[in-house]
């Protein structure tokens, strides 16, 4: 096995014994990206030179005896959501295209603090808005199993640039299922931390209530590293936890006697793929072989997950897009073009209905605002932006936004008395596996509904993960989703672990051509 | 209830968003069509049940009133689209 094929754990018991340098083994990821990212497209930024200068400096620092941080100068990749000091961060959006941040996110300060090796910022949806990397505003990306269809989304390529061995792990975030889905889709590892957790500052954000940064890996144990690299409380972030962290590699081995899993009834409904139910049927076989026993539990409001999501999201979206007005940073219209139309409608109006006509055309200022989100904003993060101000407009913000967040409390109330009685709950991650490029493109509530089973982790604030468990027919990856409650991510980890080491799935890949 | 392109129209104001024809008749039709699918949530009696806005429910945190190093007004001013050495700049506000 060459190193690119390795899992990331493995690859840092390898740096550590000598028998690689942190420089070869970003060498080896580079070549791999040259060779596969034309046809993957999961990559925006690659950093060549800071990634070697990087790895060149830990391979000193590590010949010179000197300690190593926990990620021990393996290569890794981040989402273009994450603010990187110096280095474009664009959401994949004509929006921030030429957008340096100022700072670095707290997560990308602690990966540099923990060793990890930077080679590049990975595509996503626009805002991480959408289930397949189809709404980036620069490139489409290709899932590594089959290059017809999506790697899912909103972290496509942080997926992706795994699955083609790119990278051995990335930092991806989820707001819906946008870490788990394109996990469950290319046939990777993927964790959604508590919310929480992980400090959202420098995430740039989309639902703030929502939003979570996390890891995605070959392996339960790359995932349990690198969570433990980024995890913890942040002053700089109000709404992280001062909760302790606890060391997440310690309790990977425990064994599952004594593990109660919860099967949703719910989960099992219509619109399930029978080859994914049976994967997931046939997981659940493992887990009691493991010793785990399996009860059966019922969320009898997650049928209204989506519907409750697509309101708080778009909502909470469309006040956070606020601030892109053409004026504090990122894409500003043509301001000449902008004054010349003006002009010229307050013209036309003048002549129609007079001076009052005239000054209803919009002033300069709400123009320039209006033509800069018209032009820099893709379709998908337009139609949020205007349900979300919708919902929120006088005379309905009750009979939506309310009544969803209502809603969401009865969500969390579900997994409350679930909990009572099981310690984890087991289902799929998708209905379906990756669709074709395109496909879903035009009917918007089609790509809203591949969230079923993932949205409700983020509203009612849980920990929740996808591994690897079945490749279809046709050779599509298929995903079994974990969900734990909030701040038990070790649990999480400790059955995935246990898992992948009497499974071989996440060992499986896709040939790359 | 359906939408209309009338109030698609007033909600792109509030958006600060300019739609062309062809987007507001999409968005007419599109937005409809999620507003019918979210309007399932009326059939749940949600009476007495307390809004649930944030999933840690966290209050009021505070922090030392301490003044602390901020951001560079050079560094804030990089990305500005149109500046001066001091400000960011927009098209006039009053008059003409």
């Amino acid at each position: 096995m060459s190193w690119v094929d390795a899992s990331a754990a493995q690859l840092r018991q390898d740096l550590e014994a000598g028998r690689v340098s942190s420089v070869e083994l970003t060498r080896a990821f580079l070549d791999q990206i040259e060779r596969h990212d034309s046809n993957v497209g999961a990559f925006l930024l690659i950093d060549s030179e800071g990634a070697l200068r990087q790895a060149a400096a830990i391979d000193a620092r590590r010949a010179a005896g000197q300690s190593i941080g926990v990620l021990g100068g393996v290569p890794l990749a981040i989402k273009d959501i994450l603010c990187t000091a110096g280095q474009p961060t664009t959401c994949g959006s004509r929006m921030l295209e030429r957008y340096v941040p100022p700072y670095d996110a707290t997560v990308v300060s602690r990966l540099k603090a923990a060793d990890a090796v930077i080679v590049g910022k990975v595509n996503l949806d626009e805002f991480a808005m959408g289930g397949s990397t189809e709404n980036s505003a620069f490139k489409l990306t290709r899932n590594p199993w089959d290059l017809d269809r999506i790697p899912g989304g909103s972290s496509g390529g942080s997926a992706a640039c795994i699955a083609a061995s790119m990278v051995p792990w990335s930092i991806g975030t989820d707001t819906g299922g946008s870490i788990r889905q394109p996990a469950a889709l290319c046939g990777v590892t993927g964790l959604k931390p508590t919310y929480g957790r992980v400090s959202r500052y420098g995430l740039v954000a989309f639902a703030s209530s929502l939003d979570q940064a996390g890891p995605l890996g070959r392996s339960a144990e790359d995932v349990a590293l690198l969570l433990q690299a980024i995890a913890g409380h942040d002053p700089l972030d109000t709404t992280s936890a001062n909760v302790p962290v606890p060391d997440y590699a310690a309790s990977l081995d425990k064994p599952l006697e004594g593990l109660t899993l919860g099967v949703v009834r719910e989960h099992f409904g219509e619109g399930l793929d029978g080859q994914i139910e049976a994967a997931v049927r046939e997981s659940l076989r493992v887990f009691e072989s493991l010793g785990a026993k399996l009860k059966d539990v019922s969320l009898p409001h997650s049928k209204y997950g989506i519907a409750t999501y697509y309101i708080i999201a778009p909502c909470e979206a469309s006040s956070n897009l606020a601030r892109y007005d053409g004026v504090h940073y990122g894409y500003r219209t043509d301001e000449k073009q902008m004054l010349a139309e003006l002009e010229a409608e307050r013209n036309e109006a003048r002549v129609r209905g007079g001076e009052r006509a005239a000054d209803a055309v919009d002033s300069p200022l709400v123009r320039l605002y209006r033509r800069t989100r018209a032009e820099g904003f893709g379709p998908e993060v337009k139609r949020r932006i205007m349900l979300g101000t919708y919902a929120l407009s006088a005379g309905y913000y009750d009979a939506y936004y309310v009544k969803a967040l209502q809603v969401r409390r009865l969500i969390r109330g579900d997994y409350d008395a679930a909990f009572r009685d099981v310690d984890l709950i087991v289902g799929p991650t998708t209905p379906t596996p990756a669709f074709r490029l395109g496909e879903k493109l035009n009917d918007p509530l089609a790509m809203y509904l591949e969230d079923l089973y993932t949205v409700t982790a983020n509203l009612a604030g849980l920990a929740a993960l996808s591994i690897p468990c079945g490749l279809t027919a046709n050779g599509l990856p298929i995903g079994l989703h974990l969900q734990a409650p909030p701040f038990q991510e070790e649990r999480l980890l400790q059955a995935a672990h246990r898992f992948q080491r009497v499974t071989d799935w996440h060992l499986r890949r896709p040939r790359l051509t | 209830m359906a939408l209309t392109r009338a109030e698609v129209e007033k909600v792109s104001l509030l958006a600060r968003l300019r739609l062309t024809d062809v987007e507001l008749d999409r968005l007419t039709s599109e937005l409809g069509q999620i507003v019918h699918f979210v309007e399932q949530l009326s059939e749940l009696d949600t009476s007495g049940v307390a809004p649930l806005a944030h999933a840690l429910e966290a209050v009021n945190v505070f922090a030392e009133d301490e003044v602390r190093p901020s951001l560079d007004r050079e560094l804030a001013l990089a990305n500005a689209p149109k500046r001066d050495d001091e400000c960011y700049r927009v098209p006039a506000v009053l008059g003409e």
